[in-house]
């Protein structure tokens, strides 16, 4: 006699909202009856729960004493969350956990192993408790479990968005971080570029560049791309771009910086690299740039000693 | 939209003062072949700094004007490309390859000057081809 809104393991929203879900009043019986248990045998519960997560070698960012005092605050809200079903309550019961436990450095698994664990813990005192009676334990157990699933998978889900969100903040506050164009010398602009280019990226970039050659009347500029772990021919397409681009705005480009890695990579995809001029580093980049605005660098003794 | 074209010493100045129509950039193409030699100019420079668009025919147009000039014994550069018109040319693969480009009337002089000093001292120093 298994109540059709209560198999759901937490992926029908729709069977989850308090209003919609007829809960049988016997199973909802029994619940009262598990949960009144659950409280009253709290503490040897938590205590035990607590020893298997450090058997486990679970949390061990974490240590003894936090995950002693974790384990009660976390008890008392599942059992919370175990009494009203309802999924707003899981929901936030999922990212309070996440809130709490992501900034200590948990990982995922962890977190799913220690509401697993929990599960398991309580499932086993209700084995202790009814294993006497058979009929009663099935029933319990038809009321706990699904409750217990539900529980488990959004905690999970909860987690995973949670880490998910961070990661999206992380990568936006990177893109933020907007490649500076910076003019080291009269009409000489150098872009250092860091980290990978996205389609996004390499757009944005290149408009900042030509904003840049146009504002500060630019003749020739470096694009540093030491810090670029890795090209595909997307990105390649989006530099030779970026170089004809410059060209349009009567400056010259110069690339440096490309890794070994790279090179071999950009001539085995076969980009044609005959529209860009290239230098090994960005000190050679510089010197190359200054020659072709007509500099030369004289170190002051020498001059000096020409005066004298 | 008739464009202007004035001469600067031994180069002649298009600019472009408004949108132009397709029949416009012949009409520029065909005044500029006739004059580079009517006034024998050397270099001839064409402004678009107000067009905030650029088409293919547009490109096309503007580089056969450098290639025609070119055979008329002169040299062209185009100055003026707004950035986003060169990002959106691109972008579209019109890349005015092999026509010569500068920021804007003062640097497209400047390359013209420089192009034709280096003409005048090369024979002179007689040290063969310069280094670019």
């Amino acid at each position: 006699m298994r109540s059709p809104a209560l198999d759901g393991t937490g992926h029908d929203i729709e069977s989850q909202s308090p209003p919609a879900r007829p809960r049988d009043a016997y199973t909802a019986a029994l619940l009262n009856e598990l949960l009144a248990h659950l409280r009253e045998q709290g503490p040897q519960l938590r205590e035990e729960w607590a020893r298997r997560i450090i058997e486990a070698n679970l949390l061990t960012a974490m240590t003894r004493e936090e995950i002693y005092a974790e384990v009660v605050s976390v008890y008392d809200q599942y059992v919370e969350a175990l009494e009203s079903g309802a999924f707003r309550a899981l929901q936030a019961y999922a990212q309070n956990l996440s809130e709490r436990i992501i900034p200590r450095g948990v990982e995922t698994h962890e977190v799913v192993g220690i509401v697993l664990l929990l599960r398991d813990v309580l499932a086993r005192a209700l084995f202790t408790k009814y294993h006497g009676d058979i009929k009663k334990l099935t029933e319990i157990l038809d009321a706990y479990e699904p409750a217990a699933n539900r529980i488990a998978s959004t905690v999970s889900v909860g987690f995973v968005q949670e880490r998910e969100r961070t990661i999206r903040e992380q990568q936006e506050a990177i893109r933020e971080l907007s490649t500076p164009v910076l003019q080291v010398r009269e009409r000489l602009l150098i872009l250092p570029i860091i980290g990978l280019i996205d389609p996004q990226r390499a757009r944005q970039l290149m408009e900042q560049l030509l904003r840049a050659i146009r504002n500060n009347r630019a003749r020739v500029v470096v694009i540093d791309i030491t810090g670029v772990p890795a090209m595909d021919s997307t990105v390649a397409n989006h530099l030779v771009q970026t170089v004809e681009a410059s060209r349009l705005l009567g400056a010259t480009v110069i690339v440096t910086g490309l890794s070994p890695d790279i090179a071999q990579t950009l001539v085995n995809i076969g980009v044609d690299l005959a529209k860009m001029d290239t230098v090994g580093d960005l000190q050679g980049g510089i010197e190359e740039a200054s020659r072709l605005l007509g500099y030369r660098i004289v170190p002051i003794t020498a001059e000096a000693q020409q005066a004298r | 939209m008739e464009v202007p074209i004035l001469k600067q010493g031994p180069y002649l100045i298009a600019s472009v003062q408004s949108t132009l129509s397709d029949d416009d950039f012949i009409r520029l193409r065909q005044a500029l072949v006739e004059q580079v030699g009517k006034f024998r100019s050397r270099g001839v420079i064409v402004d678009v700094t107000p067009l905030d668009v650029m088409d293919s025919f547009a490109t096309r147009t503007l580089r056969d004007i450098a290639f025609m000039i070119r055979l008329r014994g002169a040299q062209t550069v185009i100055v003026g490309l707004q950035p986003e018109v060169a990002f959106a040319m691109v972008q579209l693969g019109l890349s005015l390859q092999g026509v010569a480009t500068a920021l804007d009337l003062e640097e497209g002089l400047v390359y013209l000057d420089d192009k034709f000093k280096k003409a005048e001292e090369q024979p002179q120093d007689g040290m063969g081809p310069s280094v670019r």
